[in-house]
Formats: C-alpha cells, sequence, structure tokens
C-alpha cells in the first residue's frame, strides 16, 4: 500500500530550497501551515507533498508530523501522493451533475482512455471528481491547476480544453 | 453569582457547584451516562455522540459531557428521543466495529461490550461495515487494529496532551476518518515511546499490548527449563484490580502464591533489583558529584522515557544514569550470579518479568540487554498478561493465601517498594545517598518533599548534612519536557532528577489494568509507600541480600564487573527523514 | 416590484476592482470615513434598523452580532470574513470578491471599528485561488493608503487584514472549523460552548461575518435616502445576492429584492427551464444542506419568515438549484449524499456513519430493493444525524431527504414484489 516514491523519498536541495522559501514568505508562521502545504504542492511538479518534504515543514515549523499528516489527509486540495501534471478536476454536486457531468466524465475517460483516479502513462492526466467549486454558472465545468473551464457540454469542447493544457 | 446551581435529572432535583457538566451532575445521583469518548482523566471531546440526553427547551439533544449544566435546567436521560439516539448511536459504531469479541484481548472489559449488555442489542440494526485493516504489529509493545477502532479519540489525547508525543492522530474525512500515525507509519517510526497509554485508555481493543501469555506458558509447560519470573513493585498493588479487589489493594504474597501454583520454578522480587539499581545508581551520583561528571543525572529505569530521550532529545544521552533499570539488573543477575549459584546453563533459564509497563516489552529486547547470544530478560508480561494467566489457571486471585518470594533475590526493602510511585526512586536514592555521603545515620527515612502528585513536576532542596542538593521530579513526559525545558534553558540547576514516562509513575503504567485512571493512581501511590512503612527494611544498602550479592560477586557498586553487567548506554534513533544532508 | 436591484452590486463594472484610486473615485471609503466618526454601536444600530440578517445561512440577526461582539470583554478580538462559499449552486461571494473587493475590505474595517477588533481574517476557499492576487494586491493598497494599518485616518483604530487559504473542505464554513483552519490544523469543528464570539480564532473573541453581510455594510452607511429599507416586504426589507444554477436557461448571480417569489426567479430572473421538454421537479434552497421545494410551492416568497412557513430553508446561502424531471428525486438525494459523505469531517459518530448507512439505503431504494424497514431506518438515522450531530454539517446534511421524504412519499414507496417478499 506504500505509495511507489517511499524508497527514494530524500528530499532534495532544489526543493528544500523551495520550501525555505515558502515557509518564510509566510513568514515562518506554523498557524499559516495549510497555505504553506498548498505552496509546497504547487511547487511539486506532480502536485503532491512528499513525506519527506512534509517531515521538513513540520521541523522547520516545530510542530509534530502528524498534525501535517492530518492537515494533508484532510484536505481535498493536499495530496501525500503524487498525481499527474494536469488533473482535471470534475465538478461532481448537484449543480453541475444536473447538467450532466456525468456525460462530461465519460467523455474524458474515453478521449483519455483513463479511469477516474487513474493516472495517463505519461504523467500528464488524470481524471478526479470534486466538489462544487462555485462554477455553477457555466456548468458542467472542470478545474484544472486552478483554471476553470466551463460549458463543457459537448465533446468539441472537451477537446478544445484539453487542447489549451500544455 | 452564585456558586451552586439547581437542576434536575429525570425529575430529581439536585444541586451542584457551577461549572459541572450534566455527566458528572447525574453521576451524583448515580446515573451512569453512557458514553465512548469521556474520560474522567481528559479533556472533553465530544465526539462519541453516546452521551445525547434531552434538556427541556432545547430543540437538538445535548452532549452530557461537553454540555455545562445551568440553573433550573431540566434534564432527561431515559426519554424515547433520548433512547433512540443512544441505541442509534451505539448500532452506527457497531457496524463499524469488527466483532470478533470472543478473540478480542478485551473480551470481558472492553466498554463497547458493557454498552451492548446495558442495551440489550440482540439485534443490530444495520450491517457490518468494518474496515478490513489488518492488525499493526510493529513493534515488541502495543499492536493496533485498526478494525475494531471506534474513533474516540482518547489515545490521541493521552498521546498529545499528556505525553507531548503526539504520535497519533485524527487523520481523513467521513468514512476514511481514522486514528492513526503520521503517513500512516509503522509506530517505531514515529514519535511513539510505547509508554502504553493509549492501550490503557482506548475504550476498545483497538490498541492492546503485545500478548506474550502462550510463550511464557509453553516455557513453564517445558521440562527443561527454569523458568524465573521477577515481579515490579507496582504490579502488586495494581492486579488485585483485574479481580474485583478495591484500588489500591496490596496483593503482594497472594501474587506470590499464584505465581507459584502457575508453575514458575523461581518467584523472585524485583524490588531486590530495584534495590541493586539504588546502590549503583546512588553511587554513580556521588562519583559524578564528586569527580565533575555530567550533571544533573538523570535516571533511566523508565523505558518509555529513555526512548522518550534517544529520539527527542539525544543530547542527554550522557545525563542518563547509565545504571540499568531494575529489571534489566534482574536479568543480568539472573543468567550469570543465580545461574552460577545454582549450577544452571544460562541457556536453559528462561527469565520472565511482570511489569505494569508496555516499554519493558521493548526494552527487554534492546541488545545491550543480554550476551553471549541470549536475552537477559526473555519475555515481559504485563499486569493485565498476568491476569489472563491466573484467569487461565482458575484461580481467583482474591482468597488465595499469601506466600514468601524465594530466595535470594526475593527480598527488597521499603526503598525498592517505592520505586513505583513518582518521587519513589529519588527518595530510595537519597536514603542511601545521604547515609553513604554523610557516613550518618538517616534522622528521618521519609523524604516528603520529593513524593510528587499524578501528572505533576515537583522541585526540591535537600540538605546532605549541610550540602543542598537540588533535585527534580517529574511523571507524564508533557511534564519531562517542561523539566528539560528549565534545564536546557538555563532556568534551572539540578544535580539530580527522576523521570517517570507515565503519570502517577509505574503504577499508572500502559500495562496496569483496564480501568487505571487518575483517582486509581492516588490509591496505588498510597498503597505502596504504606508498603514502605510496614516493612522491616527501608534502606537499599541495609538490605542483607544486596550486601551478599556485593560480597560474592560484584565486589562493590561501580566494580567493574557490576559495569559489565548492570550499566548501559543510550544512543540517538534515527530520525525518519534525517536533513543533515542539506547542511 | 422590480425583480432585479442594484444595492450591493451598485458598484460592478464602475470602476478597476485592481485599482484603490478607481474606488475611491467613485466614492469608496466615504462609507469609513463617516463610520469612524460614529460609535460602534450606533453602527451596529444601523444593521439592525436595517433588520439585516447575516448572508451566509444561519440567517443570525447581524445587528445584534456586532452588538455582542463589541460586548465581548479582550484586549485583542477578531474578525473573520468567511470567504469559504461552500455550499454547492452558490458563487455570489466569487462575484463579490471578483468585482468588488474595495467594498468588501470597506466592510471588515467598518467591523473592526464597530466590534473593536485589531485583526480581520479572510479565509477563502482554495477553489477561488485565482483571486488571491488581487484580494492581497487591495490589501496592499489599501495598507500602503493608510486605511489599513495604525491609526488608520487618524481614528485611532489599529488594525490589519489577513488572507488566509482554505484548502477544499466544506466544513471549513462552519465558524470553528474555519478558525481550526486558521490556525494551521484539519478543520475539525470544535465543541460549543464555548463560542466563536466568545472564544474563535487563536482562542481569541471572534465575529463571524459572510462576505456578503459584510460587503453590505458600505452601502447600507451610506443608504441615507433609505433605499435598502424601501425594497422587500414590511416583515422582510432590502435585498439578496441570489446564485441560480441548474436546468435553467440562464444561470448566474442576482440581487433580488425579498419576497420575490420561487417562480419569478426561476422562470422570470433565470429565464425559465432550459429545454421546455423536461418541467421542472424540484428547487433546492440554500445548497445541498437545503431542504427541497416541490413545484407545488413554487409561489412562496423569498423572505426568511415565508421559507420557513412553506418549511423551507430560510434562504441559507442564497442558492436557487433548479432540477428538471431528468433527474428523479432519489438520484438527486444521492448526488447530495454524495457530497455530504465527501465532506463529514469524520470525527462525531452520527455525520460520519450515519452518511455511509444513509449512502446505502439510498442506493437501494434507487434499485427499487428496499423494505419499509429500510424506509424507517433511512428515516430514523436521519433524524438521529439532525439531533445528534456535533456541527451544523450533521445537523444539516440530511435536509433535502428528510424533506424529500414529506414532499415526494411516492418515491419511497416499498414496491409490491419486495413488499410481498
Amino acid at each position: 500500500m506504500k505509495p511507489f516514491t517511499q524508497a527514494a523519498d530524500v528530499l532534495d536541495k532544489e526543493l528544500a530550497v523551495k520550501i525555505d522559501g515558502i515557509i518564510s514568505a509566510h513568514n515562518g508562521d506554523a498557524t499559516q501551515l495549510v497555505g504553506i502545504l498548498l505552496d509546497v504542492e504547487a511547487a511539486v511538479e506532480r502536485h503532491y507533498i512528499p513525506e519527506s518534504a512534509a517531515y521538513y515543514v513540520a521541523q522547520k515549523l516545530g510542530v509534530k508530523p502528524t498534525q501535517v499528516y492530518d492537515v494533508i489527509s484532510f484536505y481535498t486540495a493536499l495530496h501525500d501522493k503524487p498525481r499527474a501534471k494536469f488533473t482535471l478536476e470534475v465538478c461532481n454536486s448537484a449543480p453541475c451533475r444536473v447538467k450532466d457531468s456525468d456525460k462530461l466524465v465519460e467523455t474524458l475517460k474515453r478521449l483519455l482512455n483513463l479511469e477516474v483516479g487513474e493516472v495517463t502513462y505519461d504523467g500528464r492526466f488524470s481524471i478526479e471528481k470534486v466538489p462544487c467549486f462555485g462554477a455553477c454558472d457555466v456548468s458542467p465545468a472542470v478545474r484544472v491547476n486552478g483554471v476553470v473551464y466551463g460549458h463543457l457540454d459537448s465533446e468539441e469542447r472537451i477537446l478544445d480544453m484539453l487542447q489549451q493544457l500544455n | 453569582m452564585s456558586n451552586t446551581v439547581h437542576l434536575t435529572i429525570n425529575h430529581l432535583p439536585l444541586e451542584v457547584p457551577a461549572g459541572t457538566r450534566i455527566i458528572e451532575a447525574a453521576k451524583m445521583l448515580n446515573i451512569d451516562i453512557p458514553h465512548l469518548c469521556y474520560h474522567p482523566d481528559q479533556t472533553i471531546k465530544a465526539h462519541c455522540r453516546m452521551c445525547m440526553v434531552e434538556v427541556t427547551g432545547q430543540r437538538k439533544l445535548l452532549a452530557a459531557c461537553s454540555t455545562v449544566v445551568w440553573e433550573g435546567m431540566e434534564v432527561f436521560t431515559d426519554t424515547k428521543k433520548v433512547y433512540d439516539a443512544q441505541v442509534g448511536v451505539l448500532d452506527l459504531i457497531l457496524a463499524d466495529h469488527k466483532q470478533n469479541c470472543l478473540s478480542c484481548a478485551r473480551n470481558g472489559n472492553c466498554e463497547l461490550q458493557k454498552l451492548c449488555r446495558r442495551f440489550n442489542r440482540l439485534l443490530p440494526e444495520l450491517p457490518d461495515i468494518s474496515s478490513n485493516e489488518p492488525l499493526r504489529i510493529d513493534n515488541p509493545s502495543i499492536v493496533r487494529d485498526p478494525s475494531k477502532c471506534v474513533k474516540c479519540g482518547r489515545c490521541v489525547k493521552v498521546c498529545a496532551e499528556v505525553q507531548g508525543c503526539a504520535a497519533l492522530t485524527a487523520s481523513n474525512r467521513s468514512g476514511d476518518f481514522k486514528i492513526t500515525t503520521a503517513f500512516d507509519l509503522p509506530m517505531d517510526q514515529t514519535d511513539c515511546v510505547l509508554c502504553g497509554q493509549c492501550s490503557l485508555v482506548c475504550p476498545v481493543g483497538a490498541i492492546v499490548e503485545v500478548d506474550n501469555t502462550n510463550d511464557v506458558v509453553r516455557a513453564i509447560q517445558d521440562p527443561r527449563k527454569h523458568v524465573v519470573v521477577q515481579v515490579a513493585p507496582s504490579v502488586r498493588v495494581g492486579l488485585g484490580d483485574e479481580f474485583g479487589m478495591e484500588a489500591g489493594a496490596i496483593v503482594t504474597g497472594k501474587m506470590v502464591t499464584a505465581l507459584k501454583m502457575l508453575g514458575f520454578d523461581k518467584v523472585f522480587d524485583t524490588n531486590f533489583s530495584a534495590d541493586l539499581t539504588i546502590m549503583e545508581e546512588g553511587s554513580e551520583l556521588l562519583d559524578r558529584i564528586k569527580n565533575g561528571g555530567k550533571l544533573p543525572m538523570i535516571t533511566s529505569c523508565s523505558p518509555g522515557w529513555v526512548t522518550y530521550m534517544e529520539k527527542q532529545h539525544p543530547e542527554l544521552c550522557d545525563n542518563l544514569s547509565t545504571a540499568k533499570s531494575p529489571q534489566g539488573m534482574f536479568g543480568a543477575v539472573v543468567k550469570t550470579y543465580y545461574a552460577q549459584k545454582m549450577g544452571w546453563d544460562p541457556h536453559d533459564i528462561v527469565s520472565v518479568s511482570v511489569m505494569p509497563c508496555t516499554a519493558k516489552k521493548y526494552e527487554a529486547s534492546r541488545p545491550e540487554l543480554g550476551r553471549d547470544g541470549y536475552r537477559d530478560v526473555d519475555y515481559v508480561l504485563t499486569t493485565r498478561e498476568l491476569a489472563k494467566l491466573i484467569r487461565y489457571e482458575g484461580l481467583d486471585l482474591s482468597v488465595l493465601p499469601e506466600s514468601e518470594f524465594d530466595s535470594p533475590l526475593g527480598i527488597g526493602s521499603g526503598a525498592g517498594a517505592i520505586f513505583g510511585a513518582t518521587g519513589g526512586v529519588m527518595e530510595a536514592a537519597l536514603r542511601t545517598a545521604y547515609e553513604v555521603y554523610t557516613g550518618q545515620t538517616l534522622p528521618r527515612l521519609e523524604f516528603e518533599a520529593v513524593r510528587n502528585d499524578v501528572n505533576a513536576i515537583k522541585e526540591a532542596t535537600i540538605d546532605l548534612n549541610g550540602t543542598p542538593l537540588k533535585v527534580a521530579i517529574a511523571n507524564g513526559l508533557k511534564n519531562a519536557e517542561e523539566i528539560i525545558r528549565r534545564v536546557e534553558s538555563g532556568e534551572a540547576d539540578y544535580i539530580f532528577i527522576e523521570i517517570m514516562a507515565c503519570p502517577g509513575g509505574c503504577i499508572g503504567g500502559g500495562g496496569q489494568p483496564i480501568g487505571t485512571n487518575n483517582a486509581v493512581r492516588d490509591a496505588r501511590i498510597k498503597a505502596l509507600y504504606e508498603l514502605d512503612k510496614s516493612l522491616p527494611l527501608r534502606k537499599s544498602h541495609d538490605n542483607p541480600e544486596i550486601k551478599t550479592i556485593y560480597e560474592e560477586f560484584f565486589g562493590a557498586p561501580l566494580s567493574h564487573r557490576s559495569h559489565e553487567l548492570l550499566h548501559t548506554h543510550y544512543h540517538a534513533r534515527p530520525k525518519k527523514h534525517d536533513f543533515s544532508h542539506l547542511k | 416590484m422590480s425583480k432585479k436591484v442594484c444595492f450591493i452590486t451598485r458598484n460592478f463594472g464602475k470602476y478597476d476592482p485592481d485599482s484603490l484610486k478607481s474606488y475611491e473615485s467613485i466614492g469608496g471609503f466615504t462609507a469609513l470615513r463617516k463610520a469612524l466618526k460614529m460609535d460602534g454601536n450606533e453602527i451596529a444600530d444601523v444593521l439592525a434598523a436595517n433588520g439585516v440578517q447575516g448572508r451566509g445561512g444561519a440567517a443570525y440577526d447581524m445587528g445584534k452580532k456586532w452588538r455582542q461582539a463589541r460586548e465581548v470583554k479582550g484586549e485583542h478580538k477578531c474578525v473573520v470574513c468567511n470567504a469559504d462559499e461552500g455550499e454547492p449552486g452558490t458563487f455570489k461571494d466569487r462575484e463579490l470578491l471578483t468585482n468588488d473587493p474595495f467594498q468588501l475590505l470597506e466592510g471588515m474595517i467598518i467591523a473592526g471599528w464597530s466590534v473593536g477588533a485589531d485583526n480581520g481574517y479572510i479565509y477563502m476557499r482554495e477553489e477561488y485561488s485565482h483571486l488571491r492576487p488581487r484580494l492581497l494586491s487591495a490589501i496592499a493598497q489599501c495598507e500602503e493608503a493608510g486605511y489599513l494599518g495604525d491609526n488608520i485616518l487618524n481614528s485611532g483604530l489599529n488594525y490589519r487584514i489577513h488572507l488566509y487559504s482554505g484548502a477544499g473542505a466544506y466544513v471549513c464554513g462552519e465558524g470553528s472549523a474555519l478558525s481550526e483552519s486558521i490556525e494551521g490544523k484539519a478543520g475539525r469543528p470544535r465543541m460549543k460552548p464555548p463560542f466563536i464570539k466568545q472564544c474563535g480564532v487563536f482562542h481569541l473573541p471572534t465575529c463571524v461575518n459572510n462576505v456578503e453581510s459584510l460587503s453590505l455594510v458600505p452601502p447600507l452607511l451610506l443608504d441615507d435616502e433609505g433605499y435598502y429599507k424601501s425594497q422587500g416586504t414590511e416583515d422582510c426589507p432590502g435585498t439578496k445576492m441570489i446564485s441560480v444554477s441548474g436546468n435553467v436557461k440562464n444561470p448566474g448571480v442576482f440581487e433580488v429584492p425579498f419576497g420575490i417569489t420561487i417562480r419569478e426567479i426561476v422562470y422570470d430572473l433565470a429565464g425559465g427551464m432550459e429545454n421546455p421538454e423536461y418541467p421542472l421537479r424540484l428547487v433546492q434552497l440554500g445548497g445541498a444542506s437545503g431542504r427541497i421545494c416541490a413545484p407545488s410551492q413554487l409561489d412562496t416568497p423569498y423572505t426568511y419568515k415565508g421559507m420557513r412557513q412553506a418549511d423551507l430553508t430560510a434562504i441559507g446561502s442564497g442558492a436557487v438549484l433548479v432540477v428538471d424531471e431528468r433527474t428523479s428525486v432519489i438520484g438527486f438525494l444521492r448526488m447530495t449524499q454524495e457530497f455530504f459523505s465527501h465532506e463529514s469531517c469524520g470525527q462525531c459518530t452520527p455525520c460520519r456513519e450515519g452518511n455511509r448507512h444513509i449512502a446505502m439505503l439510498l442506493d437501494k431504494i434507487a434499485a427499487g430493493e428496499h423494505t419499509q424497514k429500510d424506509v424507517d431506518t433511512l428515516k430514523k438515522f436521519a433524524d438521529i444525524m439532525s439531533c445528534a450531530s456535533l456541527c451544523g454539517l450533521g445537523e444539516t446534511a440530511q435536509s433535502a431527504l428528510l424533506s424529500a421524504m414529506k414532499r415526494f412519499p411516492e418515491v419511497f414507496a416499498v414496491k409490491e414484489e419486495v413488499a410481498v417478499r
């Protein structure tokens, strides 16, 4: 059950320097742990927080590793396992569902030949179902690395969206 | 504002101090409101929602554990609404709890089982959705069974708030919510010190000790083996709880009878080696003072504390007394001195210890506690496991006759006995150190100034006939951390510090009977001091068997041989993630 | 009565939301200057006189809330702007944050003055992270101009605003969970009491207000002609931001006068059903935690009292989710249930375990394999969640289900072949 990166999970200097920068941008303030972890995740290409990075953050902020782990596991936007470069977050809440976001998911699965939760072999794409991100006026919608793509109610538009991801 | 509040519970009027919570007020009427997460020694969590009660004028039900009473409050604990909610919550918990009760370590003293009996849950309504997560057996001391966890959070609280370790945490959300370690790592890779306090507060069998009773039964059944057992000071004032005796009952003689009936070849007293520890540790202290050794010197008999130091404060390795713990010394003595005396091959001896402690299981597995391919202590049983063995033998401890420990290695002084209580090692050491240092007889044996409360810190300055000796005592690792802070900040200049990992000292250890709480701890501490008072022998250096063993075997404290057998060393534990390569 | 009004949204499109100068050029911070000449209680009185109820969902009397916050003793106090707009189908705060960030900041500074706080925290959901740069720059510009910092406009007020980010947790919209999150912890709600107003962020007295509530303050203080009060109905004056989504022609955010009917919202403002072949099945009001409105209830006036009398969620977050007949009632309930099964914080038993069992029972009902006992069990545990959960999330998670059981009893009816089994 251990993530495949575990064996090689030694914090590299480059990421450590980035984390140092993130922590000082947050004034070394342990209460800003959630924001710090969001920034760390954004700094990692595969959009996750390696265990070693979490321990490093804990040590730097003087908090227990358990607190960092609890926070990572609690919040949907934080992850402890590697994800795709582009995770297609499809809104799974009622406002998008009644606008047939199920069909959107099916189309994405077919186009990318991918199941929900899987990552493409090149690490570029994955599909996740997420709760409402407040784009109900343009539903059905997808959010990718913070950018919302709305009105994805035809294959044409979905392809168009995928082509924009680079 | 008035300091008392009037309320009714099920129409019965009562008056309670302001600030009382409903659950405590009900207790005054002998009503036990059902609960799982509530624990008298812990801060309120209000998570399990078993204790919901109806209060007139309130739309929702209120949690009795978290709601403070108010003037004129009308509480109902047994209406239909309350019953439905309590039974409903119980059913919800039950459906997510692996119900292999017959093979559970907590069969018979499980709080969930008790609630099911109380609410007569013959036909639970909900399907079993308990997890299939496997047992977590990753250390010599404690086993976690996530499939039984009811998520009450007591273990998380005790680990963080009493021990300051925070090795356990809640994680995830909703149906995935669980109690685990950081990144779900094995316990030994976390900040856990294996003290077992979590196993003591767990209402069910989700955290229990590693069970070694079968190993011991097999050893006893093996005719080629000499099976000897040592029993720690705290066991004799805890074991009775398992057999319905009142908290703090002193059951030394009955316990010895039970052990003999169980078939142990020799039944010895760890109080003896506690005296031996005092001889070595006391001499070490005087030696450090005299010869400019590392000070403050800190006691090393609590393996939870030793692990904590090695994991969190390796800079203190040289401050710890090199004297082994009484368990460690006993193990070494049995397989050397005693084996020689009896003409036994040490390999044929199975050395068992009964300890109030789960961390002692780990301590016995340390490579420093053994030689020539054998372990000084082969199996460590907790008080709870000893009770299991006694029940297996079909004995009722409470009615057994009394008998004496075997000799030699069976005489312990009152000083050895109080090792189990916070401040006891300090007092025992002072009794000996004073007389050795000053060459005079103590006018009064009791050092009340170093007797400590449960979950507390105590500081004192002892007058060694003109020489002041600053000492400190702490129990509970959060208090230990505070002592370390005072030392490392230069705020305090103690010479000698006693630290016990568990609240109250060993009498409150993680291997003691389920139900051990702070009130019970107080009773046990009292019992040990009574025991001390009742003994003819109250100073370690007066113990005739101690005198003999030095004459026959060790020569003198801190001799070459005692260094070889009775002393040890400590080392920094590797960190899960070490960032030294980044420097 | 006009169906679309412009009070809180009066600045939308009128200025450059990235520029303080631009905001000042349309009269920005006049309200703050006015407020700083008023006593904190007088400001609370203005809110009370206009009958303003909090826009977050709990609909607490805002004037009363500020008065209480003012009365709580404490050397340090906080104001929290709850921008964790997490109720599915709600996006009106997004519009306020996007189009008029300075009005929000102005409202927060006035709140700080009124209740006697020295720090303000904006807790914004991660899903709106694209708005962070705009808000951070707005805060920085205000600091530069002396609207934030020490001795603001020579009033003696020392006040700073900090922007904190959520990370994807609906429950953090609950005040105590939000406080935990701002403290750098998992956002699991605390038991109450102590209440947030006494012991919130960093265990300080904390006054939590929704984005819309705070944005409403500057225009209200300047509303000398009583425009706000002239809107709405007698017992529920004023205007409200609503988010309309689902199967309508024109989903979006609208500012409406209280008293408009749900029918007017759906058929006039939102242009009616998107596909005439599929008539309206139901409307969910207030987000996932809201009750379900049957077609027969469409003429209910959109006021706190009107909604309450119709046994509907009293306004809540202002979400109006319109669902047509392509989605079945049970299908819809399963969607809502999926949301709560994902969002429960998991610490209290009724919510953690109740959601799991209710989800399974709904699956069974959707498959038509349920017995009457299943329906009874469903109701029983939904009730237990409502009355025994630790926080508002568990308490309201089954609002949709319980209201659907009342309004659409036929969908829970046991199939004959199952009944005779």
